[in-house]
């Protein structure tokens, strides 16, 4: 019988931490296949992954053969990784390639996995940016374009096609074990670079709290865009002392030096072009999600920023 | 004992101490709130201020019971001086007050968080970046905020204009309109001395970034301050042509030049 059929759902990303963290959420009530486009990972034999390119036509017979009602994209390549084209396929041409998928084989459900980067960093930001406001993160850097286009793409087809249902997640900064982006990697090192005299305002979210926040998206059929991000904040070089690390000052005027002093350096932790996020705040206002899906992190930023002071020299 | 908690035994009393935490803010787990202010770092701006206001400016404030004890208010002064002491001033005034004191975010110039170290630092003074979605979210939190409508047109103006209020914006009264929030004006004496410029060198600030480049000494001459704070001022949220919100900003406009003509004519002397 129909009713009985469990959801099938498909989430892209799957070798990263989080996709992993909200798997293991589902796998119990949902019929689950994994796709990553890097790597392929064993989720278990109840779950069919695959690393595979969202652009190759195979990707298609994944549709036809397990019907999804519902997708997880949260198969974003992070701005540190890879060349800018090849980014540039994979998040913003596999995603379109992904939507009109969705479209075609009549997705009920989708939930699309933002940043909070597209926002932008300068300095005239208000704090508690709304999801109406505007995002300039493509005009301070061609690193973070394929994030924005992203956004804009699942952004036409949440309008266009109101039955995909697509829910659109701008989550800040993702933190906690396993979690590999460039923030993450700051808090975890002994010696952390910072821009002197800058120490911007910012949010955390314990990557635990965030696999809740797309299970509790996913679950509840509301078309939009939201942020995502706890009522507690925190000035960056604060959160550094935390940890426990110590605070590199990276001179931070005039405005060319630092940038020259980083692309010399080229760390992957403190690119360049994230500089700006380093220097001023991007505070976004989550209470629109928290509302809507009754959503509140049970992990406060002591807990998270002990896990990173106890786990500076990994066994 | 360490360094830190040293300073902090011989700057910050116990009564002091007390006094902020009194005055409850919607903080975070960390002291922090989105703008950036931070409760421990302010009672050494607040420690700090408590001898310039005293020793210093020997500031007389008048009628700062005035402003509400809760919700939101605008608090709006006119203002001078080439650097925001008027603000700081004010705000002291409001969060050392015996009954009800408050803690005000003042509004400051676009400029400022591109300072490395100062922008920070006013941030957790409490001071906020002057955008209107960050006043209005600060209203709508019940917060106090000082907004100066003139903006740089005041902070920057020469000697030969000191208290001739220039242009306000119309900002701050779509603002209280919307959220609710009594104006309170103040006329502030005083500040037109503390670093008296005789030119604006233009060139310069284009070059450095900055919205003026004044030609003064470069000291803060001690000028005895007069704060008049004024009767909050109430305007209902209808919606109205631009041209009667610009009448209500002249009615602001005309309660904060009468306090400053108090104020000069209360003045004995400048120093």
């Amino acid at each position: 019988m129909d009713e009985q059929r469990r959801p099938h759902i498909l989430v892209t990303g799957a070798a990263g931490a989080l996709a992993q963290q909200v798997i293991d959420r589902l796998r119990e009530t949902c019929n689950l296949v994994a796709v990553d486009f890097r790597e392929q990972v064993y989720l278990g034999d109840d779950i069919p992954s695959y690393c595979i390119d969202f652009n190759k036509r195979s990707f298609e017979d994944l549709f036809r053969r397990y019907k999804f009602d519902g997708i997880i994209h949260l198969g974003r390549i992070m701005s540190s990784q890879l060349t800018r084209m090849r980014r540039y396929n994979a998040n913003v041409l596999g995603t379109q390639k992904l939507l009109d998928l969705s479209h075609k084989y009549n997705i009920k459900r989708m939930v699309v996995l933002s940043t909070f980067h597209v926002y932008g960093a300068v300095a005239y930001n208000p704090a508690l940016i709304d999801e109406e406001a505007p995002l300039k993160s493509a005009g301070l850097s061609a690193d973070l374009i394929d994030s924005v286009e992203l956004e804009n793409l699942a952004n036409i087809y949440l309008w266009r096609y109101p039955d995909l249902n697509i829910t659109i997640l701008r989550p800040c900064n993702i933190v906690g074990p396993g979690v590999r982006n460039s923030i993450s990697t700051l808090l975890g090192m002994e010696r952390a670079p910072v821009l002197a005299g800058f120490s911007p305002m910012m949010q955390f979210i314990h990557i635990d709290d965030m696999a809740d926040a797309i299970v509790l998206a996913y679950n509840k059929p509301q078309r939009g865009i939201y942020n995502v991000a706890p009522e507690d904040w925190v000035a960056y070089q604060h959160a550094l002392k935390l940890c426990g690390c110590k605070r590199i000052p990276i001179p931070s005027i005039p405005p060319i030096l630092p940038r020259l002093i980083l692309r010399t350096l080229n760390l992957r932790s403190f690119p360049s072009y994230l500089m700006h996020f380093f220097k001023y705040p991007v505070v976004i206002d989550g209470r629109a999600f928290a509302r809507e899906f009754n959503f509140t992190p049970k992990r406060p930023l002591k807990e998270i920023f002990r896990f990173y002071r106890e786990n500076k020299k990994p066994v | 004992m360490g360094l830190a908690s040293y300073l902090k035994s011989r700057l910050i009393p116990a009564e002091l101490d007390s006094h902020i935490n009194r005055i409850r803010k919607p903080i975070g787990s960390l002291g922090y709130d989105p703008w950036g202010y931070n409760n421990e770092v302010m009672k050494y701006g607040f420690s700090l201020t408590r001898q310039i206001y005293d020793k210093y400016f020997r500031v007389e404030a008048t009628g700062v019971e005035k402003i509400p004890a809760e919700g939101p208010v605008l608090i709006v002064p006119n203002h001078s001086g080439q650097l925001p002491i008027d603000g700081l001033l004010i705000g002291y005034a409001l969060a050392s007050r015996e009954k009800n004191p408050r803690i005000p975010r003042a509004m400051i110039e676009r400029f400022f968080p591109t300072v490395p170290y100062l922008g920070n630092l006013l941030n957790e003074f409490g001071a906020v970046l002057g955008d209107p979605t960050n006043c209005a979210k600060m209203l709508a939190n019940g917060e106090a905020v000082i907004v100066f409508p003139e903006g740089v047109r005041g902070s920057g103006k020469l000697y030969r204009d000191r208290y001739q209020l220039k242009r306000f914006g119309n900002g701050f009264m779509h603002l209280a309109m919307k959220y609710k929030a009594p104006i309170v004006p103040v006329g502030v004496v005083g500040c037109e001395e503390t670093i008296p410029a005789i030119a604006d060198i233009k060139p310069l600030a284009r070059l450095l970034g900055i919205p003026y480049a004044p030609l003064a000494m470069p000291v803060v001459l001690p000028a005895k301050v007069h704060l008049n704070f004024g009767d909050p001022m109430m305007f209902d949220d209808l919606e109205i042509p631009e041209e009667q919100v610009t009448e209500r900003v002249e009615q602001v406009k005309a309660a904060i030049s009468e306090l400053i003509d108090t104020g000069l004519s209360e003045r004995k002397r400048l120093f």
